[in-house]
């Protein structure tokens, strides 16, 4: 604390002033606010309970628009000057809160309550309410304007923990010549020992850790990371840590975010992990145990010492162990009346009650609290007196019998034991459980390069926890979900014994917490009601993140543009700059068409189209997979893939093919080109392109790794051009080459290596449009001086660049399959017309044995065919269809559609149900539930049936 | 986030690698009754605890390679080359 350093804040709209190292929650004591916030269900007022991570009450709203994060902890939050700090519940304000009316309902809002009460007409009718009085904070309005890095760390030792155990920890595994990275969630180290008066090693502490931190700074395989939370451990010891980067350097919003990210979030590989995490107090369960002015003892004993605070100026004390009594010295020496201390523990142990005696503090062994009075502050507390087994009160507050007791006081420090912070060790598959003798949970088994030290490895003897009377539906577990001792009670009764089911229906321990204060209590309360022990009960599972994590962080810079990574054809510059509209097609951002100025993108695509059919187009279609297949047993290996006959391929010939998975589906369809005896060329569909490479490495690798084979993939090296249309050989005639184009020459379905503008060639005259084409491959660079070159000397002609629309457009009008578009994970050959080829071959191939599987050959599976339109309407692709007087719901669905380019008849792809035999009959076709139009099935092609466009 | 011992390379990190599913299962003759192959298609052990599976280092070497994983701890005994005989089981869970 810098006492010379005032920082002024703001807290629900009021201006506040506190120091220099406070906390937002040390500063609001000591202004005296008492009520930060209030309650879930019940909107009771609420104070704060702890001085940590765990703090279940003080969830507050920082900044605003934007910049706003919801349901900060005020004990976590360093205090940076001009903080804007609101409540998340109440209205109008937290001291005056008309949701406080619910708190009088409260027999109605037990577990289960939204389950049961908010279903007619739904949930959604009640949602936006319901979340708007639960306080769970408010999203920011806008685009986070903070930067956030994610960064990746390598070390041996990655010590959690910056306390006193911590840096013992990490200058041990230095001293062996480990790398060490010591994490700290505070931004100074020393956690506890900084203020809690006890020494290390005979040494005050302070000066400890000053020589601690000067050892370890002169090391240089030490790294510190002070303000780095440890949110989880995941498979191998992989840890995340978030650093808190802009409140570290005590300045926030604008003047920040020139300089430095807001946060970090650590990514760390460490082989081996300390837990130095400590231990959090636990609450004691009573009556009303939940108003403000109850707090944590140590936190209490926190504030006092460390930030000079006083929880109260008449303070009662509470417990089940030895820690409080410390708490009695510290207050007795500030100057504080301590009015007892009520220890649950009967004998309470020689060593506290001497200490006591000693300062004049009178202790009530024995004795716990059964309730409290007092609305927006603590005011009363009754204690009663347990009897042997602590399983009832022999008298009890209100008056009633010999020793009950009401003390007057502003505050009641409460320990309820301590348990150690393990969530950690539990996210490394550690296993924990309930430890009668400390109320604690404790590890089962070591997990292999994962340890505890110092409190997280300590467990300290406690009494009971429990006041065994009071009611129960006033009996706070779980402050932050509203979740009572009755809550757990009626769970049981509803027979939700599991504890993971007990926690989904009562929601304790689902709050922003993660109940840190009320897993252990759970189990305490479960288990009396059930009759057992606690150590019978298993814990819920403790899931990372061990606190809230900024999304922001997780995302770091991978945002928009950087999102993901995208690939650009070779020729993007040209068509950017000649009115593509781009589409992004699995990573390739790809022209859909190209727009002329006033044009819409229908006009465009049929205008493109047209031009295909009537002179030649050009089509970028670089993103053809292009596989290039080596050695001598190259057309054997790929003779195992296609259901084609590649052992026929003659010199310098394409054959198109299509490759099945195992189970006979249709997985991808492509050329396959025969250059030298030892030398293919493979194409796959765009999107295949790595698919199909790894599929062909895998069997290659691990199923017959005897062939002499090797496959390289050059889909990025080569600019792949198809010039399409009628025209399409004089102008490819008009560039420089050295490859005859005649047809004669240059037959459909042949290739040629050779010359164009003196760049390296591939040509292959395949069609995906139905026109005369060559696909002209040239490298990459060359890409785009073919494609100029190519479009300059067609300008005469008509020759215009075409988009995907377009491609796809023709090929439907051909009748061409489309994988993935009219195919889906059920069709096989047959279902397309290709089933006479896969079964006419004779040799294996990957699929074949399963196209003789009874659900492959059914002759009713559903058939590739065309549709006609007979009433005129454009098809809608997913449309359903329905044979007249069919006994199914659907017999069948459009695939494909399109207006044709030549005719302007509307027509489709449609797998129909034992399709090909319907051929010349009608069908009704359905979108949406509704009978839209009637279609007769025909065979496609719908231009060009004999080919003749296309062979020319 | 798994670290895998890759063979070749190291240990690295999950995301640089495809996971191919059980390793060591024999592709049958394609004259095997519609049973054997469909048992051979999708009849998978599932099983708790080792597991002989196959990964694709894709982001570095390009190599397939076995490994045998617990599928209770996600721990990772062993890697082997692709063709290597399965190792003998040995499980420390």
């Amino acid at each position: 604390m810098d006492r010379t350093r005032a920082i002024p804040f703001q807290f629900n709209g009021k201006r506040f002033e506190g120091f220099a190292g406070d906390s937002v929650a040390s500063a609001l004591l000591a202004n005296g606010v008492r009520v930060v916030g209030r309650s879930f269900k019940f909107h009771r007022p609420r104070g704060l309970l702890s001085a940590g991570v765990e703090e279940p009450n003080g969830l507050l709203t920082v900044g605003d628009g934007a910049a706003r994060t919801a349901s900060v902890r005020a004990p976590v939050q360093m205090l940076v000057p001009e903080l804007d700090v609101h409540s998340q519940a109440g209205w109008p304000s937290v001291d005056f809160d008309v949701g406080r009316a619910l708190d009088f309902t409260a027999s109605l809002w037990q577990a289960g309550f939204y389950n049961k009460t908010f279903i007619w007409p739904s949930w959604h009718a009640y949602e936006p309410a319901v979340r708007r009085m639960a306080g769970l904070g408010r999203a920011p309005d806008g685009p986070d304007p903070d930067r956030y890095e994610v960064r990746n760390m390598h070390c041996d030792v990655l010590v959690i923990g910056g306390g006193a155990a911590g840096l013992r920890e990490a200058i041990d595994a230095a001293r062996t010549g480990a790398r060490v990275v010591l994490a700290e969630r505070e931004f100074q180290f020393g956690g506890e020992t900084l203020w809690n008066g006890s020494g290390v090693d005979g040494e005050p502490g302070n000066d400890w850790i000053s020589r601690a931190l000067t050892g370890l700074a002169a090391m240089t395989e030490v790294r510190l990371l002070p303000g780095s939370t440890a949110v989880g451990i995941y498979d191998d010891r992989v840890t995340v840590l978030v650093e808190r980067v802009a409140e570290a350097s005590g300045v926030s919003g604008a003047p920040h975010r020139r300089r430095a990210p807001r946060e970090r979030y650590w990514i760390v590989r460490a082989e081996r992990i300390v837990l130095a995490t400590g231990a959090i107090e636990q609450p004691l369960i009573f009556e009303n145990n939940d108003r403000p002015g109850i707090m944590l003892a140590g936190a209490a004993r926190q504030y006092l010492r460390r930030f000079g605070v006083a929880v109260g100026s008449r303070v009662l004390i509470a417990t089940n162990n030895d820690s409080a009594y410390a708490l009695a010295k510290d207050l007795k020496e500030a100057g504080v009346l301590v009015l007892g201390i009520a220890d649950s523990r009967h004998p309470v142990p020689i060593e506290p009650s001497t200490a006591a005696a000693s300062l004049g503090i009178e202790v009530f062994p024995g004795t716990i609290p059964t309730g409290t009075a007092g609305f927006s502050r603590l005011k009363t507390v009754w204690l009663g007196r347990l009897n042997a087994d602590a399983s009832g009160i022999v008298s009890s507050g209100g008056g009633t019998g010999a020793g009950a007791r009401v003390v007057a006081c502003d505050a009641l420090a409460v320990s309820g034991g301590f348990t150690p912070a393990l969530q950690l060790y539990a996210h490394a598959g550690g296993a924990l459980a309930y430890d009668p003798s400390s109320g604690a949970l404790l590890p089962v088994h070591p997990v292999p390069g994962v340890t505890a030290a110092g409190g997280a490895a300590q467990s300290i003897p406690a009494g009971p926890r429990m006041s065994p009377s009071g009611r129960p539906g006033r009996q706070w577990v779980d402050l932050l979900h509203d979740v009572t001792v009755a809550d757990l009670e009626l769970a049981l009764r509803e027979n939700f014994t599991s504890m993971e089911h007990l926690k989904r229906y009562t929601t304790v321990g689902m709050a922003a917490d993660q109940g840190k204060t009320s897993t252990v209590a759970t189990l305490d309360v479960v288990a009396r009601l059930r009759g057992i022990s606690p150590s019978q009960l298993k814990h819920t599972t403790m899931r990372p993140p061990f606190v809230p994590v900024t999304l922001g962080a997780i995302a770091g810079r991978d945002l928009g543009e950087r999102f993901a990574p995208r690939r650009e054809l070779p020729m993007n510059a040209w068509h950017a700059a000649h009115g593509a509209l781009f589409h992004d097609y699995g990573e390739w951002r790809r022209p859909t068409a190209y727009l002329k100025p006033g044009e819409t993108r229908e006009g465009a695509v049929r205008r493109e189209a047209m031009a295909v059919r009537a002179e030649a187009g050009l089509f970028d279609g670089s993103p053809l997979g292009k596989l290039e297949i080596h050695g001598p047993d190259a057309v054997e290996f790929l003779d195992r893939f296609y259901i084609n006959d590649l052992s026929t391929l003659k010199p310098m010939r394409a054959r198109y093919g299509l490759m099945l998975r195992e189970s006979g589906v249709i997985f991808d369809d492509g050329t396959v080109t025969l250059l030298a005896p030892d030398h293919l060329i493979v194409t796959t569909t765009s999107g295949g392109a790595k698919n199909v490479f790894r599929w062909l490495e895998e069997w290659r690798q691990c199923e017959w790794p005897d062939l002499r084979v090797a496959i390289i993939p050059v889909t990025e090296q080569w600019a792949t051009i198809a010039l399409a249309g009628p025209k399409a050989r004089t102008v490819l005639s008009r560039l420089d080459t050295d490859i005859d184009l005649s047809a004669a020459a240059f037959p459909h379905l042949g290739s040629r290596m050779g010359h164009l503008l003196g760049f390296p060639a591939r040509i292959f005259r395949v069609s995906f449009t139905g026109e005369l084409t060559y696909e002209i491959n040239v490298p990459a660079r060359a890409g785009q001086a073919v494609w100029e070159a190519l479009l300059s000397a067609g300008a005469g002609d008509g020759v215009q660049p075409l988009g995907l629309d377009a491609l796809l457009l023709l090929r439907l009008e051909k009748g061409f399959l489309h994988i993935g578009t009219d195919t889906d994970g059920t069709t096989i050959p047959d279902d397309v017309g290709w089933g006479k080829a896969a079964a006419n071959k004779r040799r294996d191939f990957i699929g074949k044995r399963s196209l003789l599987l009874p659900e492959n050959t059914r002759t009713d599976r559903h058939q590739l065919v065309g549709l006609a339109n007979t009433d005129g309407a454009a098809f809608v692709i997913g449309s359903h269809l329905r044979v007249p007087g069919s006994a199914h719901g659907s017999d069948g669905w459009i695939t494909s559609a399109c207006t044709t380019v030549l005719t302007n008849q509307p027509v489709g792809l449609a797998m129909v149900r034992g399709g090909r035999a319907r051929v010349g009959q009608e069908v009704e076709v359905y979108d949406l539930g509704a009978r839209v139009a009637r279609a007769r099935i025909v065979n496609p092609p719908f231009v060009d049936p004999a080919g003749e466009r296309m062979n020319g | 986030m798994l670290r895998i011992p890759c063979p070749h390379c190291g240990v690295r990190d999950e995301p640089e690698f495809v996971f191919g599913g059980p390793s060591h299962i024999a592709r049958p003759e394609s004259s095997v009754s519609d049973e054997v192959w469909t048992d051979y298609l999708f009849m998978r052990e599932n099983r708790v605890g080792l597991h002989y599976e196959r990964w694709l280092h894709a982001y570095g070497c390009g190599r397939w390679f076995n490994a045998v994983r617990n599928t209770l701890t996600h721990e990772i005994l062993e890697t082997y080359l692709m063709g290597d005989p399965r190792p003998p089981l040995t499980d420390r869970s």
